[in-house]
């Protein structure tokens, strides 16, 4: 395991500075979509990360609304508003429900693990819409959230927040990053290849999936607490299978190739979609399937194929010797 | 299919770091270039307007608005409308809309985008609950004057804003559709022994079914509910629903379907006796009414979410909406079209009363307002002023057969005092407390 840090973690760590620079720059409604992108970018991480091991989940939306309701109702039963506990209180309500559905879930593969996994999201949508506690499908407000005691308002919470979650969705994506090239990361590649050859070498496939479902699931849950804390409300549609199949489609629009691939994809698709509804209300997702529809044909491997492939051409031009893992 | 298109992008990974900002760049320039344009012209008052012009809930509810908004607009900007509101323009300046579907899962981004990058005067819009209460503290956030037009729960100022400032809902809340339905049914002496609820299993169902059923266990003692029923929204399937009510045998029948949803249970509920063997009440149905025609049963008791559609009373302003509608879309207006009407004219009155387009007066002027819209009188009564109240009405539907139109008898209607909380009452508080201070003629 190489302690140096890659060009993409170097790249990530860039970014960082400058993503907090925009909230400065840039005008207050981009900073919101690059706000809640970041969110909803982590969920469609978690779906990438999956998709590594060959695993399609069309119920990530699972553990999306499960970080923002375990944030939500942490407000609005117990009382608290910290970032942190709300924050910790959706990583550990995700942890726990990953863990024992992960039991379940490695066992199965391919269009099994997709259906199964949007069984289970859709049993939690079912359950939160009959649940008039917790507001049914109109959901619940969230509370604005405070820091170890300092409760800022306006502007500067807003800001703080924006802060904080370009810090957290960057650091997931440098873990994540880590997590594809530790020797679970590679596992998954071979599981997707040949998993009864991983079997034979010794390893078990049912660990590292179960590992990776787990995982996916920490960091969906995390987007949806970044995701929830700026809108103020969660609702039971967080978990239903549109908001799953969104996730699906940024991962593979954006391509599996590289980790900033889904967070720069959702934004991307993000401003399609506002610009889309700005110059035609009536008839938007025609201009928003359009683009969907290019994308897949002319670029099968996803967005980030633009960025590879150029390199590889010119790449070729200097050396054409065959490189290895190809 | 996945598999291989994941293996042959595996090569790709870790590649370039520069090219990551590179595409977030252009992705932040390309939405900067344009932010900077939209600026307030002279005169003109921009409103943008946000109901569901896709999904499920845009052909009963979202579309029926929209037309009812570009009418209306045309209307205003060129002076069209029958007294008292004859002048051209709200406050002199002409509106300039913006359309924005609401069928999105970044509502409050798109919120904060109509405010920050196209620069509105105000916001019109909403027709989902979940929506108005997400919405409603980001425009206190923002400082933009919102109205909401159409969403039904109380909550949004009993709970969510209790000191408004910026937001207002120039519709009244459902508490008043299943109080006045209770107290209808009371008034033309149906038995209310045993009722039996048929609503969609989510809020607005839920909702619905426990104002219905609590307020007709306060107005007669010893009622039982014989079953309720809640299927799930878009179902379109009623067969063991309405086994489950015809084998419960009760008086009445209450369903707040909307829609499809609705359509399809009055067809099926109709053809299996339902209707003959139980007094059926719709809150929505006069939405449906003119479609269906001959297939509705006479006898339902029809409500349209206030007295709105062909519950609405005589006056020039109705007579000139509804031809006016029907005119430009083939049409007659439903109740989405009704409210959304009455919110622009309340828009229009306090424009008007203050002489200026400015948020600030609109906002002082719009405060415990009372207009006529062309349903009749709305008044700001609660909230503060920010929430609106008005009479509500219910009809027994009757298909004219020679005529081939729908037609609505014995119509009752109830006083906003008769049938809304008072100020400062939750909504369920008031129908269990035994409707105190309400004041019925």
């Amino acid at each position: 395991m190489t302690k140096h840090l890659d060009r993409t973690e170097i790249g990530l760590l860039v970014a960082l500075p400058l993503l907090i620079c925009i909230a400065f720059v840039l005008p207050k409604w981009i900073v919101n979509y690059v706000h809640v992108s970041m969110g909803t970018g982590l969920v469609a991480l978690g779906v990438m990360i999956q998709m590594r091991a060959g695993l399609v989940s069309f119920g990530q939306g699972l553990y999306f609304c499960v970080g923002g309701y375990a944030a939500g109702m942490t407000g609005k039963f117990l009382g608290v508003t910290d970032f942190f506990v709300l924050l910790s209180a959706g990583i550990a309500a995700a942890l726990c429900l990953s863990f024992v559905l992960g039991f379940l879930l490695r066992r199965y593969r391919e269009i099994f693990y997709a259906m199964l996994s949007l069984a289970i999201s859709m049993i939690l949508f079912g359950l939160l819409s009959s649940t008039e506690e917790l507001g049914s499908t109109d959901g619940f407000n969230l509370p604005t959230a405070s820091y170890f005691g300092w409760s800022p308002t306006g502007e500067t919470a807003r800001l703080t927040l924006y802060t904080l979650t370009c810090f957290i969705a960057i650091g997931c994506a440098i873990a994540l990053n880590r997590f594809l090239k530790s020797r679970v990361g590679y596992v998954n590649e071979a599981i997707r290849e040949n998993e009864l050859r991983v079997e034979y070498l010794g390893t078990s496939a049912h660990n590292a999936v179960h590992l990776t479902y787990v995982v996916a699931a920490v960091v969906s849950a995390i987007g949806g607490v970044l995701w929830a804390l700026p809108l103020g409300h969660v609702d039971p549609e967080m978990t239903n299978w549109t908001t799953s199949g969104q996730f699906v489609f940024v991962s593979i629009l954006s391509g599996t190739g590289n980790i900033a691939a889904p967070l720069i994809g959702t934004f991307l698709l993000e401003i399609i979609r506002v610009y889309a509804v700005e110059l035609s209300p009536n008839t938007w997702q025609l201009i928003l399937g359009s683009v969907m529809l290019f994308t897949i044909i002319f670029l099968p491997k996803g967005l980030w194929s633009l960025i590879t492939s150029k390199q590889k051409s010119s790449k070729k031009i200097g050396a054409s010797a065959p490189k290895p893992g190809e | 299919m996945t598999k291989s298109r994941l293996g042959a992008s595996f090569g790709s990974l870790l590649r370039n770091s520069t090219s990551i900002i590179m595409a977030a760049g252009i992705g932040v320039t390309a939405a900067f270039a344009t932010a900077g344009t939209a600026q307030a012209e002279d005169a003109s008052v921009k409103i943008g307007f946000v109901t569901f012009l896709s999904g499920g809930a845009a052909g009963p509810f979202g579309v029926p608005a929209r037309n009812a908004a570009e009418l209306m607009i045309q209307s205003i900007n060129s002076g069209a409308i029958p007294a008292p509101y004859g002048t051209a323009g709200v406050g002199g300046a002409k509106i300039d809309p913006i359309f924005v579907d609401e069928n999105s899962k970044q509502k409050n981004a798109d919120y904060l985008k109509l405010v920050e990058k196209d620069g509105v005067d105000m916001v019109v819009g909403y027709i989902s609950s979940g929506s108005c209460k997400a919405i409603a503290p980001e425009a206190e956030k923002a400082q933009k004057l919102t109205i909401l037009f159409d969403c039904g729960t109380p909550q949004i100022f009993e709970d969510i804003v209790t000191d408004p400032k910026y937001t207002f809902r120039t519709g009244g809340h459902a508490t008043m559709d299943n109080v006045a339905a209770a107290r209808y049914l009371q008034q033309q002496d149906v038995s209310l022994d045993s009722i039996a609820g048929i609503n969609q299993n989510y809020a607005w169902g839920q909702d619905s079914w426990r104002d219905f059923s609590q307020s007709v266990l306060q107005l007669k003692d010893g009622a039982t509910v014989s079953t309720e029923q809640f299927p799930k929204i878009y179902a379109g399937q009623y067969g063991s629903e309405v086994s489950a009510i015809l084998t419960s045998k009760p008086n009445v029948v209450h369903s707040s379907f909307w829609g499809g949803d609705m359509e399809a249970f009055i067809i099926q509920g109709s053809a299996r006796g339902v209707f003959e063997r139980s007094k059926v009440v719709l809150t929505t149905g006069e939405t449906a009414m003119h479609r269906l025609g001959g297939q509705m049963p006479n006898g339902t008791v029809i409500g349209a979410r206030g007295p709105h559609g062909d519950l609405a009373p005589e006056s020039e302003l109705n007579d000139w909406f509804r031809k006016a509608y029907f005119d430009r879309f083939g049409t007659l207006p439903t109740y989405p079209s009704y409210k959304m009407a009455q919110a622009l004219l309340g828009v229009k009155a306090a424009a008007d009363k203050a002489g200026s387009a400015d948020q600030d007066a609109i906002i002082g002027a719009l405060r415990g307002l009372e207009w006529e819209g062309p349903s009749g009188k709305v008044t700001m009564a609660l909230a503060n002023g920010h929430q609106a109240i008005q009479d509500t009405a219910y009809g027994t539907y009757m298909y004219d057969k020679d005529a081939g139109k729908a037609t609505l008898v014995d119509i009752v209607r109830f006083p906003a005092e008769c049938v809304n909380p008072p100020a400062g009452v939750t909504s369920i508080d008031w129908i269990k407390g035994g409707f105190q201070g309400a004041a019925c003629d």
